[in-house]
């Protein structure tokens, strides 16, 4: 028997209609109706009047945007330095950082939760301190990879080159090898931003009594308000979508120019 | 300060990585003002190492380099001005033509409308006007080669450093690039200090060529020189084709080698042992009754401008190149002409190496012991009933304070692929391999650092994993206290 491609196709099609498509057109149903099963706007004006809603989705904006600069800020180093150094145990100090991924999530949270607790007192004191500690370190090995791999891409003698045309260490890092590791910073925020801002299991393990997206969005559905709850996951989707329209752009741009894609 | 002649200077650079590896050792170089030297070996030769410490990548650990008479060798390469064509050319991706070239002279904080000026000038003299704003993706590897060499000039260095800039270029390319390099350092009168495996590019374009190999200098001097007069028979065998011969002076300017009698220009001692080397273009070939050698041909190819001849004398096997066609198998004399013999006086090439004595009292090399008798060899020692070994005196001997070297010449060694064999001492890899006419010369690099030179008149391919066996009755040793 021979099977064409279209064939061996439907299993993921089926797949797509069933678990993507379908789920989908259910929230676009839920969203734009009420109780009665009628059409209506009011969930998508109650979004942006509510200011308990907008409430949430600043702070939700403050926690993912602190998270992603800290990763940044202490991923780039690592990687920096796992990718240029010379050390024969580079291969250890990577497994020590990815290693945490390979334990289980709740484990490693239950762990930071006890140290937090140790040195805070009372968890209750520095919530937002907390979600951000606790999303830096859940996501923290998703920004290490690609900045690594895109730096360890990078040619040596580019470097090189720059240090021969007169720019001292510095000035070559800041002319050739962060603007060629670009893609590596892109993809590491896109992947570290828009989950921060919906993971509230991180939060909800650490005791912490305040809301992001994923709790609010979690809040309506426990209180049977499918209609509030569906309108909020739209928009948030809504909000994704807009965002990777613009780091794909970005990088394409970088793609065409030769840099280091994950 | 007076304006010297020599713009820069090593002396005894040596380079010594961590591992141990010495890929560059004593490099004494003076080059002048507006010179075209290259640096001319085989691939790991170290030259390309030289290369980098005089643009700073790297540290001399041994050695000064001097720019105008100042010592640079601690200087970052910013600090140099010195520029670089790399031999993957090295531009950056994410720049266009015009920011790449631009990049030192922005470092420099040089008006914008003066960068511009000097950028389109350098783009005019590489051929490559109005291509400021092409990305470098989009360029062929020639137009990106020229513009590495762009980006270098464009900041006037004193030297300019080329790294075998042409070797991604095909052919036709390449002997066009060459021809322009040397028609731009006329032009502009800065140093070059070329770097190539490639003879004949060397031989085209340098003032001067430093013929490099395992880290040492073997020749210094003008093309025609190195071509005409190769000190040893490293040089002539990578230079150019040669036919090499061991051989004996037999009186003033008298030798014989390959079986012959010859008449050469070289005045050396009689008895000296040497090396002759006959460039193939050199030999006639006459009738066998005229000639000072003959044989057979055994084979002609015909390479467009002459004909390729070997000729098989006796043992010896000789490459002639001529205009004029033989044929296959048919009786030749072959005449060479006083000066086109070319003798050096043989290296000597005993291999000589040290060997431990171990605990046990017993003479070892490479962990495995010797059966040769001390007591014969340490003069007055003699053996106790614990088998230790007691000098004159009758004091039992420190294996640490005796150091025994052994010697053995290059045809008393035997090679053999079966590394295995109870009688291999040690095992190592060819790296080097020169025919000498009836045999071939080895150089063996082995796990213990000790190379081994051995003749043996069958051929092995460079990197082939050998056992060596050294026969005890031909080994020789001495004691050093």
């Amino acid at each position: 028997m021979r099977f064409s491609r279209k064939t061996l196709g439907i299993p993921y099609a089926v797949f797509l209609l069933l678990f993507v498509v379908a789920p989908l057109l259910v929230l676009f149903y839920y969203a734009f109706t009420n109780g009665q099963g009628v059409f209506t706007l009011k969930n998508l004006t109650d979004f942006f009047t509510d200011p308990n809603t907008l409430g949430t989705l600043a702070y939700s904006f403050a926690v993912s945007l602190a998270t992603t600069v800290l990763c940044l800020l202490i991923a780039y180093p690592v990687a920096y330095i796992l990718a240029t150094s010379k050390l024969k145990a580079k291969s250890v100090i990577i497994m020590i950082f990815i290693l945490p991924m390979w334990i289980n999530f709740s484990l490693r949270v239950t762990a930071l939760k006890e140290i937090l607790t140790i040195i805070e007192g009372n968890l209750a004191f520095y919530p937002f301190l907390n979600s951000v500690l606790g999303m830096t370190y859940d996501f923290l090995p998703f920004m290490i990879l690609p900045i690594y791999n895109s730096i360890v891409k990078l040619d040596i003698s580019l470097n090189e080159a720059a240090r021969d045309l007169g720019a001292n260490g510095r000035m070559a890092f800041l002319r050739v090898t962060l603007p060629l590791s670009l893609p590596g910073i892109i993809s590491g925020v896109s992947m570290v931003f828009l989950p921060a801002m919906t993971n509230y299991v991180v939060l909800d393990m650490l005791y912490n009594s305040t809301y992001i997206m994923g709790s609010l969005i979690g809040s309506y559905f426990n209180a049977y308000n499918w209609h509030g709850g569906s309108m909020i996951a739209l928009v948030l989707l809504g909000i994704i979508c807009v965002f990777s329209l613009i780091t794909n752009g970005k990088e394409d741009e970088e793609a065409k120019t030769g840099g280091a894609l994950l | 300060m007076e304006k010297q002649e020599n713009i820069i200077e090593l002396k005894h650079i040596s380079r010594t990585f961590s591992d141990g590896f010495k890929a560059v050792s004593d490099f004494n170089l003076e080059v002048k003002r507006g010179e075209f030297v290259t640096f001319l070996g085989p691939s790991g030769c170290g030259k390309t190492t030289t290369l980098r410490m005089i643009a700073g990548f790297d540290m001399p650990t041994e050695g000064d380099i001097l720019l105008n008479g100042r010592d640079i060798s601690k200087l970052p390469p910013n600090e140099r001005p010195i520029n670089t064509v790399f031999q993957r050319y090295a531009l950056f991706p994410h720049m266009n033509v015009y920011e790449n070239i631009a990049f030192g002279l922005k470092l420099k904080k040089m008006p914008k409308d003066e960068i511009k000026k000097k950028v389109k000038k350098v783009l005019e003299l590489v051929d490559l006007e109005g291509f400021e704003k092409r990305s470098v993706p989009t360029l062929s590897g020639g137009q990106q080669q020229r513009v590495a060499i762009a980006r270098a000039l464009v900041n006037e260095p004193e030297i300019l450093l080329l790294d075998e800039p042409l070797g991604a270029l095909d052919l036709k390319m390449r002997k066009e690039m060459q021809i322009e390099l040397k028609a731009m350092h006329d032009e502009l009168g800065i140093t070059f200090i070329y770097v190539t495996h490639d003879q004949e590019e060397a031989l085209t374009m340098s003032d001067k060529i430093v013929v490099m190999s395992e880290g040492k200098i073997q020749q210094i001097g003008t093309p025609e020189d190195i071509y005409n007069e190769p000190q040893n028979a490293f040089v002539a065998d990578f230079i150019g084709d040669s036919n090499i011969f061991n051989g004996i002076m037999t009186g003033n300017m008298t030798a014989r080698f390959a079986g012959g009698q010859f008449t050469c220009v070289d005045d050396v001692t009689e008895g000296t042992q040497i090396t002759a080397v006959l460039r193939p273009e050199d030999i006639e070939l006459t009738a066998p009754e005229n000639g000072q050698i003959r044989g057979k041909v055994i084979s002609v190819i015909f390479k467009g401008i002459h004909y390729e001849i070997t000729v098989q004398s006796g043992r010896y096997e000789v490459v002639i190149q001529s205009t004029k066609s033989a044929e296959v198998g048919s009786e030749v004399g072959m005449r060479v002409e006083p000066d086109g013999i070319h003798i050096m006086i043989a290296e000597d090439h005993t291999n000589v190496f040290p060997v431990d004595m171990n605990r046990n009292h017993r003479l070892e090399f490479n962990e495995q012991e010797l059966d040769v008798s001390l007591t014969q060899l340490i003069k007055g020692s003699r053996r106790n009933e614990n088998h230790e070994l007691l000098d004159e005196n009758g004091e039992v001997i420190d294996p640490e304070k005796i150091h025994i070297i052994a010697a053995i010449e290059p045809q008393d060694i035997r090679m053999t692929d079966d590394v295995d064999d109870e009688q291999v001492l040690i095992e190592g890899t060819i790296s080097n391999l020169i025919y000498k006419g009836d045999h071939y010369s080895y150089v063996i690099n082995t796990d213990v650092g000790q190379d081994f030179i051995v003749d043996d008149e069958y051929l092995w391919n460079m990197g082939d994993q050998v056992g060596l066996i050294l026969p005890l009755d031909k080994m020789r040793f001495t004691v050093k206290k």
